[in-house]
Formats: structure tokens, sequence, C-alpha cells
């Protein structure tokens, strides 16, 4: 095991991830994920995220279609969608797309489809970026592992 | 405890309790101590939750946070599904659920179909399940839902994201009831048995 590389790799994931905090793409509940996992359940936090993804695609493709015509918008089935994001984003620790989802709901309230479509358009764009920015984080996990670290627990304070 | 069964006694036809009724008696298997597998206090036992969510994402973190706290985990997606799991959804009566062990039901409260709390009445409703200690989790914190729930039987009321230390806790007070509900039933047997031993000892055994 070459230790240098290693020690840089989980520099680099050690910034990263406080990055992600810092810019509010993640909070503290992200940390409780990653505490669940171990050795025995080594990819349990990739997988939470990933049913999370995938529940967004769909959640944002019913909406979409719900508010696709502007004298017919089932209102209800908006609301219901943005209940399930919010509460699974709140569950992953995806804290930008759970504060998208408070002012979505606040225009689905009101029955503002001009907001709610800003809105969806909003949360698409950050679940795709968290998406990508968990690869990263992801990937570099991987790299220490192939490198033969161990990935450092990050506490945020 | 020790009980001493005299030789005499067989020698006396007129006794009030057969010598072979009285071993039979206070054999341990008979008073349920050392071989009571579903005791909590034998303690590796693990404790059985049924947890209900409709969400994919929630049914995935509450399976891992009650493994991770040493519970067997039983996830289901619906109320409905959870009533056919503990058979209470009319269709097979209740029979064979009897042995059916579960310690816990943890329950989200908005599921479509069946809500959490109209499954928390079902629950209580039932002769079988009633003593079940149910626990409903929410994303609102709604006061009139959560004192609804609490009064309709509910054991406690987690607002989501649920924590480790949430489980942790219903877990250990979980472990503590039942190891209460054990030593009374102990101490039940042994005053059984003592009334039992002072008969004999009233027969001059």
């Amino acid at each position: 095991m070459n230790t240098i590389v290693v020690g840089q790799l989980q520099r680099q994931f050690q910034d990263y991830i406080v990055s992600l905090y810092q810019q509010g793409y993640l909070d503290n509940q992200f940390t409780e994920l990653r505490k669940l996992q171990d050795e025995g359940s080594p990819d349990f936090v990739a997988e939470v995220v990933s049913l999370f993804f995938d529940d967004c695609a769909k959640v944002i493709n019913d909406m979409s279609t719900s508010l696709e015509r502007p004298d017919h918008v089932d209102f209800k089935q908006v609301d219901s969608g943005v209940h399930q994001l919010k509460g699974s984003s709140s569950s992953v620790g995806a804290r930008r797309v759970k504060n998208v989802c408070i002012a979505f709901k606040e225009c689905c309230d009101v029955q503002n489809r001009e907001g709610c479509l800003r809105c969806l358009q909003q949360v698409d764009y950050e679940y795709k970026m968290l998406k990508t920015k968990l690869q990263d984080l992801f990937n570099l996990e991987q790299q220490i592992l192939q490198a033969g670290g161990t990935i450092p627990q990050v506490s945020m304070n | 405890m020790q009980y001493q069964i005299s030789s005499t006694f067989s020698s006396n036809p007129q006794s009030l309790f057969s010598l072979v009724d009285m071993a039979e008696v206070l054999r341990p298997e008979m008073l349920d101590i050392s071989n009571d597998t579903s005791s909590l206090a034998s303690s590796q036992e693990l404790l059985h939750v049924l947890a209900v969510d409709d969400s994919m994402v929630d049914r995935k973190f509450i399976e891992r946070l009650l493994r991770v706290s040493s519970c067997k985990v039983t996830v289901v997606d619906s109320a409905t599904r959870a009533l056919q799991y503990l058979g209470l959804d009319g269709e097979n009566g209740s029979v064979g659920f009897e042995d059916l062990k579960i310690n816990l039901i943890m329950t989200d409260y908005s599921m479509p179909g069946m809500t959490g709390y109209e499954l928390l009445k079902k629950i209580k409703e039932s002769s079988i399940f009633r003593e079940i200690p149910v626990v409903i989790m929410s994303s609102e914190n709604i006061l009139p839902r959560i004192d609804r729930c609490l009064e309709e039987g509910a054991e406690d009321f987690l607002l989501k994201p649920v924590k480790l230390a949430d489980v942790k806790r219903l877990r250990d007070s979980l472990m503590k009831a039942e190891e209460r509900a054990f030593k009374n039933l102990m101490h039940k047997r042994e005053l059984e048995a003592n009334d039992i031993y002072s008969q004999l000892k009233r027969a001059k055994i």
C-alpha cells in the first residue's frame, strides 16, 4: 500500500465532502447515513441515494405531466409528489433538494402553476447536480479502497 | 429452590396430592423457566420489528437502523400488507398467527390508502396484537396529529428522519418492559410453587 497516495486521496475525499456540506448540498442526515455503513454493508449509502435518485426521476416526471396543461392541473397529485420528495430528500440529507421542495409546496398550496413549474425545473436541476457530486465522492472512496486505505469518518461540527 | 419430597409420602395412601402430580408441577419445564426461548431475558433473543412505510428510501433507511440496533426486521410497503402479514385482513381469521412474535410495530403516518393512524386503530382492536407497542413516524410536526395517535394508544411518535438514538431508546425501553414481565412471571410461578409446597406440608407429606 502506497501510504503517500492513500494519504493524498483521503485528504482529497475529506476536502470534497466538507465542501459539499459547506455549499449546502448535504446536511447532518447524510452523516447519519454514513454512520450506518460498515464492512458488512459497505454500499449502504450508495444504495440509499440510488433509490432516492430513482424516486426523484419518477416523481418529477409524474409532476411534469400533472402540470403540463394550464387549464387542467392536478395540484393534488403535485402536492403528493412534493411531499414524497421532501420526505425522501430529508431522509438522505439532500439539503438543497429539500429546500426547493419547501418552496414548491408553497406554490402548490396557492395553486400557482408558474411557480410550480419553476420549482419543478429547480428540483430537477438540484437532484441531478447532487447525483453528479455524490458519484464523484463515491469514486474517490473506491480509489481509496483500491489503494488499500480506509475511508475517513468526517465529523461536521 | 429445593423441594424435598419425603420418602414417607409413598407409604401414605390417604395423601391429598399424588407424588406424581407434584413432581410434574415442580419440573422446571412446567414452571416455564429455563426453556422459555421467547423471553428476552435470555438476552440473545432479538426484537422482531414490523416496519411499515410507502417510501422505498425510508424503508431501506429504517431497515438499516433496526438491523444496526440488533433487531430482526420485516418491512412492508403499506398498511394493507401489514394487516395481511398479521393476519388481520379478514382473509384467514387469526388462525396460525398467535405464534407470530412481533415485539414492535413502526409505521409511517401518511400513506396512500390506509394511514398509519388507521393501522394503529386496527391493531388496537385486535385481541392478539393489541398489546404490541405501535410507534408512529411522521415528517410533519403536527400537534393534533400527535395527540390523536397517543390517545389511540401509540407507544411513541417519532419525527422523521428517525435517529439511531430514537431506535436505541425504543429498544432499551422494550427490553426493560419484557424483562419486567419475565420477572413478574417468575415471581408468580414462585408464589404458586410456594403455595403448593405449603399445601404439601399441611398434608404432612
